[in-house]
C-alpha cells in the first residue's frame, strides 16, 4: 500500500494488470490512506476517427454516454453518483475520449456498474429527442467555449493551420454547427458499436480497494461485454517532421489584445525526444523564471503573459507551441518581431543547463503533486495503457524528465525551432473594438 | 448482458479531516501545522488579513497589487533572482488577495522545503516593491481589465457586482481594482498598505505535508523572526444592495451569439446560522448538476451548456447568484424558467429525494476534496479567515446530514429575494430586449459596453 518516495529516490505507485477475455485492459492501483476510489476509462477513439460531414461528432457522442443505458434513466448516472457523494465527468480529446468519477471507496461497485451498463448496452436507450437536446446543449457549448470567448477559436485554427488537408487531427473537435445538426440516431448507432467496445478501451481503478474485490466486480460487470468486430485503422499520420516552410494566419477577431501562438512540429508524445521537448517548452514558458516571461513580460515588457505546452499527442507528430499576449500599447508587428527575436536567439545559441535543471525541478514538483489525486493516477494510467499499453510508465516518468539534458534539450531546439518549423497563428483585435480610455491608462502606467 | 442487479454500497470506512495543529508563536504568528505522510510534497499557506476589503477608499486594487508584488524584489534579491532561486528549487509560487485575505502559498518537494521556506520568509519579511516592477503590475492589471471587454463572462460578473451594491461598497468595484483606481496607485502606496496590514498578529502561516509539527514550527520561526508586531486596522465594510427594487441591465453587445445571464441579490456572511440549510438548499436549487435550475436549462430545454447558482461566501454578504450563458434567442424563456425555480423553491417543500441528493453528496464528497496538501492548507485557511470553530471539519457532515426539508423551506423563503433581484445580461440587445420586458423583472435599463 501507500506511495513511496522521494527527491532522491524514485516515486513509485503500485501497478497491477490484467485482461478480460473480451479484450478489455484493466489497470488497478492501490493506496489506503484515505477511503475513496477513482475509476477511470479511455476509449481509443477521439475527434480523429470522424468521418468528413460529422466533426464534432466524438464529443457529442461523450454527451451522450450521459443520457442513460439499458438499466440507467437519462442523467441518472450523475445522480447515482453524486448521491454516492462523487465527482464525475468526461472529456473529449483529438485521440481519445475519457470518462471519469471518484467516489467514496464503499461505493466502488456502483461507479464500475454504471460504466460497465453504458458500455454494454447504451444503445437500448437512444431516443431522438436526447439526442436533440444534447446537440442543443452541445452547440451551446460551442458558442459558450468556442465563438463567444476571446481566442476561443485557437484549438480548432491551430489545428487547421499546422495539419494538411485530411490529415485526422486537421479538424474542428467540437465541430461545426452544421455537422452537428447533421448527425443521427443512425450515425449514434454505428459510432458506438465500432469504438465503444472492450477491447478499445482501459479501464483503471486507484485509490482505497481490494484487489482481490474489484477483479472480481471488474469481471463480472465487463466480462459479459462483447468484444467489437474490429475499426478501421486511421489513415497515415505520420509527417516530416518540420513544416518545411513558414506558416502563418491572422485571425481579425473580438479580442482585447493581440496574441500570438506560434507552433512548432514536435516528436510524438512518450517517444524520447519528446521529454527533451517538453523541457524546451518549459524552459521557454513555464512560470516567471522561464526565458520568456524574463526577457518578454518582464525585461522588455512588450506581453503581458506568457506560456509554452505540448499537444501531448501519441500518433504522427505532436505540436509545441508557444503564447504570447501582447501589451495593449505593443504593435502587432512588435509583437510578432520580438516572439521571432527570441525564438532565433534560442535557436541560435540553445538554452543553459541552469534553465534546464529549472525546469525539470518544476515538472517533477507538479507531476508529484497531481499524484496525489487519485482521480489523477488513475488517469495516467489509462493513459500511458491506452497509448503504449504500458501503465507502468507512470513510474518512469521523474526518472526520464531527470535524465535529459542540456545537450538533448540543444539538439531539439536545432532540429525543430529553426525559420522552416514555424506556424505562426495571430490574433488581431479588430477594429473599434479597444477603449480609448482603457488604452491611454495602460499607456500611461508604463 | 450487464447484469441489471445495481449494486449496493458497501460498509463504509470512517474518514477524518487530518489533525492539525493550532498555536501561537513567540513572534505573534498564528501557526497551524498538518503532518500528512502521504507523499514527500509540503505546501506552504501564508495568510494575512490584508484583502480588498482592506483597501483604503479611492485605492481600489493596492491590497491586490501589493501581494501580487510582493515577491518582486527583496533587499538581498530582486525579482528575477528571487523567481530564480524558487524555481531552481521546483517550487510553484503564487501569491495574491482575494477579499478576505492576502495569501503568498508555496508547493515543494520536501527535501527543499527548508531552503524554500527562509527565502520565502526573506521576501516576504523585506519586501523593497521595486518602482520599476509595481508599475509592470499596474500594467498588466490594465491589460487584464482591457481584456474584459472582449469578454462576456467576466464582464457579466462585474457589471453584476457594479450594479448589486452601491457605490460606497468595496464590494462594488472590481477587486483588484479599476482601471481608474489602479492608474492612481503608486509605489508608495503599496510600501504603507504592506508596513500597515503584514503584521504578525494578522498574519497565519499555514503547513500541510510531509513534515513533523516540531520540525514545521522550527523552520517557521526561523524564517519570519522579522515579522513586525501588531494587527493590521480594522476597515469596517458596506454591503448593502444598490437598491431592493427589481431591475434588469442589458449590457448591450451587437452581434453577442449568447446571453451572459447573472441574476441575483446580496446574499449572506460566511458566518451566519443558517449557513448549511442555506449550503443545501442551494445545492437543490442550483449547486450540483442534477440541481433544478441546471436540469431545467440544460437538460430539458437545451438552453444552455450550463446553469449554476452559488452563495459566495465573504465575511461580509457576498452575492447570491444564478450564472448561465445562453443561446441569445431564448434569454427571456430562460430568465422566466430561472424565475420559476426560484418561486418555486420558497413555495412548496423539496422532496425527500432531492434533499437527500444533495446532503448525500455534501456529505459523501468531503474526503475527496481534501486529497492534496494544497487543499488541506486551503481548508486550513477558511478556518482561520472566517474564525471558524476548531472542530469545524469534523462536525461538517453531522451538520450537512441534520439540515431537514423544513429547514431548506425556510432558508429559501428567508434567504432568497425574488422581489429585490437583480438582472444583468451581457448580450444583443437588438434580439433581447423585447422579450425580457415582457418578463417582471423591473426596470430596464440598456448599457453600451
Amino acid at each position: 500500500m501507500g506511495l513511496h518516495g522521494g527527491q532522491f529516490t524514485t516515486m513509485r505507485i503500485p501497478v497491477e494488470t490484467f485482461h478480460l477475455d473480451n479484450g478489455l485492459f484493466v489497470t488497478l492501483s492501490e493506496d489506503h490512506t484515505t477511503p475513496i476510489v477513482a475509476v477511470n476509462l479511455w476509449y481509443h477513439v477521439g475527434s480523429a476517427n470522424e468521418k468528413t460531414g460529422r466533426t464534432g461528432f466524438a464529443h457529442l457522442f461523450e454527451h451522450m454516454l450521459f443520457q442513460g443505458s439499458a438499466h440507467v434513466g437519462s442523467n441518472e448516472h450523475f445522480e447515482l453518483i453524486q448521491r454516492a457523494g462523487g465527482t464525475l465527468n468526461g472529456s473529449t480529446w483529438l485521440e481519445r475520449t475519457n470518462y471519469f468519477e471518484t467516489v467514496p471507496s464503499n461505493e466502488l461497485a456502483l461507479a464500475l456498474w454504471l460504466e460497465a451498463d453504458r458500455m454494454g448496452e447504451l444503445l437500448p436507450a437512444m431516443t431522438q429527442e436526447k439526442l436533440d437536446t444534447q446537440r442543443d446543449v452541445v452547440k451551446n457549448e460551442r458558442r459558450w467555449a468556442v465563438d463567444n470567448q476571446p481566442y476561443g477559436t485557437m484549438l480548432e485554427k491551430m489545428q487547421e493551420l499546422v495539419f494538411p488537408p485530411s490529415h485526422p487531427f486537421q479538424h474542428s473537435l467540437i465541430g461545426s454547427l452544421e455537422d452537428l445538426s447533421a448527425a443521427s440516431l443512425d450515425d449514434i448507432a454505428q459510432f458506438f458499436a465500432m469504438y465503444y467496445t472492450p477491447d478499445n478501451a482501459v479501464l483503471s481503478i486507484a485509490g482505497d480497494f481490494d484487489s482481490t474485490d474489484a477483479r472480481k466486480l471488474v469481471t463480472e460487470y465487463f466480462g459479459p461485454i462483447r468484444i467489437g468486430e474490429g475499426r478501421p485503422m486511421l489513415p497515415p499520420m505520420n509527417l516530416p517532421p518540420v513544416f518545411g516552410n513558414r506558416l502563418r494566419e491572422v485571425v481579425y477577431d473580438n479580442v482585447s489584445l493581440a496574441r500570438l501562438f506560434m507552433a512548432f512540429r514536435s516528436p510524438v508524445f512518450g517517444s524520447e525526444k519528446y521529454y527533451a521537448a517538453s523541457v524546451a517548452s518549459a524552459v521557454l514558458g513555464m512560470r516567471k523564471g522561464s526565458r520568456l516571461h524574463r526577457s518578454l513580460v518582464r525585461e522588455r515588457q512588450i506581453a503581458a503573459d506568457v506560456g509554452a505546452f505540448t499537444f501531448d499527442l501519441a500518433k504522427g507528430t505532436d505540436i509545441l507551441v508557444v503564447d504570447v499576449t501582447a501589451r495593449p500599447e505593443t504593435s502587432v508587428a512588435k509583437l510578432e518581431e520580438e516572439v521571432e527575436r527570441e525564438i532565433d536567439l534560442i535557436h541560435r545559441e540553445g538554452v543553459k543547463e541552469p534553465e534546464v535543471k529549472r525546469a525539470i525541478a518544476l515538472i517533477e514538483t507538479d507531476l508529484l503533486a497531481s499524484l496525489q489525486s487519485a482521480g489523477e493516477r488513475a488517469d495516467r494510467l489509462s493513459m500511458f495503457a491506452t497509448y503504449f499499453k504500458r501503465p507502468e510508465l507512470v513510474n518512469e516518468q521523474a526518472d526520464r524528465y531527470r535524465s535529459v539534458t542540456t545537450q538533448r534539450v540543444n539538439e531539439l531546439i536545432s532540429e525543430r525551432f529553426g525559420e522552416d518549423n514555424r506556424a505562426s497563428l495571430l490574433y488581431v483585435p479588430k477594429e473599434g473594438v479597444e477603449s480609448e480610455s482603457v488604452r491611454a491608462a495602460a499607456a500611461g502606467a508604463d | 448482458m450487464v447484469t441489471a442487479l445495481r449494486p449496493k454500497p458497501g460498509p463504509t470506512r470512517s474518514y477524518h479531516f487530518p489533525g492539525f495543529h493550532d498555536e501561537l508563536l513567540p513572534s505573534g504568528i498564528r501557526l497551524v501545522t498538518a503532518p500528512i505522510a502521504k507523499l514527500p510534497v509540503v505546501t506552504v499557506l501564508v495568510v494575512v488579513d490584508a484583502g480588498s476589503t482592506n483597501d483604503p477608499a479611492g485605492k481600489e486594487g493596492v491590497a491586490a497589487l501589493t501581494a501580487g508584488t510582493l515577491l518582486e524584489g527583496s533587499e538581498r534579491f530582486d525579482g528575477a533572482e528571487l523567481a530564480e532561486k524558487f524555481e531552481q528549487l521546483g517550487t510553484s509560487v503564487e501569491s495574491g488577495a482575494d477579499w478576505d485575505s492576502a495569501f503568498i502559498k508555496i508547493t515543494v518537494l520536501s527535501g527543499q522545503l527548508e531552503e524554500a521556506t527562509r527565502l520565502l520568509g526573506e521576501a516576504v519579511s523585506s519586501p523593497v516593491f521595486p518602482e520599476r516592477e509595481v508599475e509592470r503590475a499596474k500594467a498588466e492589471r490594465l491589460a487584464e481589465i482591457l481584456q474584459l471587454e472582449t469578454e462576456p463572462r467576466g464582464l457579466a460578473d462585474e457589471k453584476f457586482s457594479e450594479f448589486l451594491y452601491t457605490q460606497e461598497s468595496r464590494y462594488s468595484k472590481p477587486d483588484e481594482g479599476s482601471a481608474e483606481s489602479v492608474s492612481a496607485l503608486s509605489r508608495k502606496d503599496v510600501e504603507e498598505f504592506y508596513r500597515s496590514s503584514y503584521r504578525a498578529g494578522s498574519t497565519t502561516v499555514i503547513i500541510a505535508g510531509d513534515i513533523p509539527t516540531d520540525e514545521a514550527r522550527a523552520l517557521i520561526r526561523r524564517a519570519f523572526q522579522r515579522w513586525p508586531l501588531g494587527r493590521a486596522p480594522d476597515r469596517p465594510l458596506i454591503a448593502v444592495a444598490r437598491t431592493t427594487r427589481k431591475s434588469i441591465h442589458i449590457v448591450d453587445k451587437p452581434e453577442a451569439p449568447q446571453s451572459e445571464l447573472r441574476a441575483g441579490h446580496v446574499g449572506l456572511p460566511r458566518k451566519h446560522p443558517d449557513f448549511f440549510p442555506t449550503l443545501v438548499m442551494n445545492a437543490v436549487l442550483g449547486g450540483l448538476f442534477g440541481s433544478r435550475i441546471n436540469l431545467n436549462l440544460r437538460e430539458a430545454h437545451g438552453y444552455t451548456y450550463g446553469a449554476s447558482s452559488l452563495y459566495d461566501w465573504r465575511r461580509g454578504p457576498g452575492p447570491f447568484v444564478v450564472s448561465t450563458a445562453v443561446q441569445s434567442e431564448v434569454t427571456a424563456l430562460a430568465l422566466r424558467e430561472i424565475l420559476l425555480e426560484i418561486d418555486r423553491i420558497r413555495a412548496e417543500r423539496i422532496s425527500e429525494e432531492e434533499l437527500s441528493l444533495a446532503r448525500d453528496y455534501l456529505d459523501g464528497v468531503f474526503p475527496i476534496r481534501y486529497e492534496t496538501t494544497a487543499a488541506i492548507a486551503s481548508a486550513l485557511a477558511t478556518l482561520v479567515i472566517y474564525d471558524l470553530p476548531a472542530d469545524y471539519y469534523d462536525s461538517y457532515r453531522k451538520n450537512v446530514r441534520d439540515v431537514s426539508a423544513d429547514a431548506v423551506l425556510q432558508a429559501a423563503r428567508s434567504h432568497l429575494h425574488p422581489d429585490e433581484l437583480q438582472t444583468i445580461v451581457v448580450g444583443d440587445a437588438r434580439v433581447i430586449r423585447a422579450s425580457v420586458s415582457d418578463l417582471s423583472v423591473g426596470d430596464l435599463h440598456v448599457h453600451s459596453s
